[in-house]
């Protein structure tokens, strides 16, 4: 009889308690890694945390602490940001200085009311000495501001900076939904391979009654090309046969 | 022969590697399937830009 215990899941023959899954996926988002090692997946969540917080900074660093900011004023629309903000805390304080800049900003307006322009008061200082925080205002695109001067100043690494920044903070939304509902189990690519699992799939239903192994990736562990089922939880597709799960302890 | 300082491409490296391990780790649960899905990953993404790279280069010499 197979659980209907969400989290509660069972993947390549290792089980897996996702305890409070929320929790999990807001650990998740604040820290790399925080999730898992909150549900016991302690290798994973070290590797995750690595992996992103090394991007992260490595892209933080060659971009001189300038490729992570909250703007949205016309000419200087920071939409990587939003990319940039799936690594949860170590991209907020941009939310900060954006929020403190948007404060300060003065609009200028010309006779008929319209906005004709943005200025940043000489006398305002970003609170950690720029790390995050927008370019002074105006901001205006070709011509010559902070951000040409960024650009000038560190060269590709502004360009390769924010580009890192982005992949960490999307490639820890993959990880936001791992600790919630455990590893993807949707093909990646190409032709699923023809295995003798499948030739079992093509038989009549009553030729092969279906068994609820209750496990995800079970025995088709080498390519990443296919993937099986997913779980003991009601996501498994109807008929869907899997073989029997590697354990731990056949290692 | 190419327009950009070949150092440039080591920025590809870590990327590779971060993307690989995190994304085969969101595959699986066993360390082991992890590194592999991730090299499976790293080799079919360097092969892809490999590919892009060589068409690239081909008509940059064919319109030089």
């Amino acid at each position: 009889m197979p659980t209907t215990d969400p989290s509660q899941i069972e993947v390549d023959g290792i089980k897996i308690d996702l305890r409070n899954r929320s929790l999990a996926a807001l650990l998740a988002w604040l820290l790399p890694g925080a999730g898992h090692l909150y549900q016991g997946r302690y290798a994973k969540g070290g590797l995750y945390m690595v992996c992103i917080l090394f991007t992260y900074l490595v892209g933080f660093a060659i971009g001189g602490a300038h490729v992570v900011y909250a703007s949205w004023i016309p000419g200087d629309r920071r939409w990587h940001y939003v990319c940039q903000l799936g690594v949860g805390v170590p991209a907020l304080p941009a939310l900060v200085e954006g929020w403190r800049m948007k404060q300060a900003t003065i609009v200028d307006r010309d006779v008929a009311g319209r906005v004709s322009g943005y200025r940043t008061p000489a006398s305002w200082e970003p609170l950690f000495g720029g790390v995050m925080a927008p370019p002074r205002r105006p901001v205006r695109e070709q011509e010559a501001d902070e951000v040409s001067a960024w650009y000038a100043r560190h060269g590709a690494g502004y360009e390769m900076g924010t580009w890192y920044t982005m992949i960490a903070g999307l490639l820890n939304i993959l990880v936001i939904y791992d600790a919630f509902s455990g590893p993807l189990s949707i093909p990646i690519s190409g032709r699923k391979k023809k295995t003798e699992d499948d030739d079992e799939d093509d038989k009549p239903a009553d030729a092969a009654p279906p068994k609820t192994s209750g496990k995800r990736n079970a025995g088709k562990p080498d390519s990443g090309k296919t993937s099986t089922g997913k779980t003991s939880t009601g996501k498994t597709p109807a008929g869907k046969t899997t073989a029997p799960a590697r354990s731990k302890a056949s290692k | 022969m190419i327009p950009i300082s070949p150092t440039y491409l080591l920025y590809y490296l870590p990327l590779l590697v971060a993307i690989s391990l995190v994304y085969g780790a969101t595959r699986h649960e066993d360390m082991s399937l992890v590194f592999r899905h991730a090299a499976y990953t790293a080799y079919w993404i360097t092969s892809f830009m490999g590919i892009i790279f060589l068409i690239l280069w081909g008509v940059g010499y064919l319109v030089s």
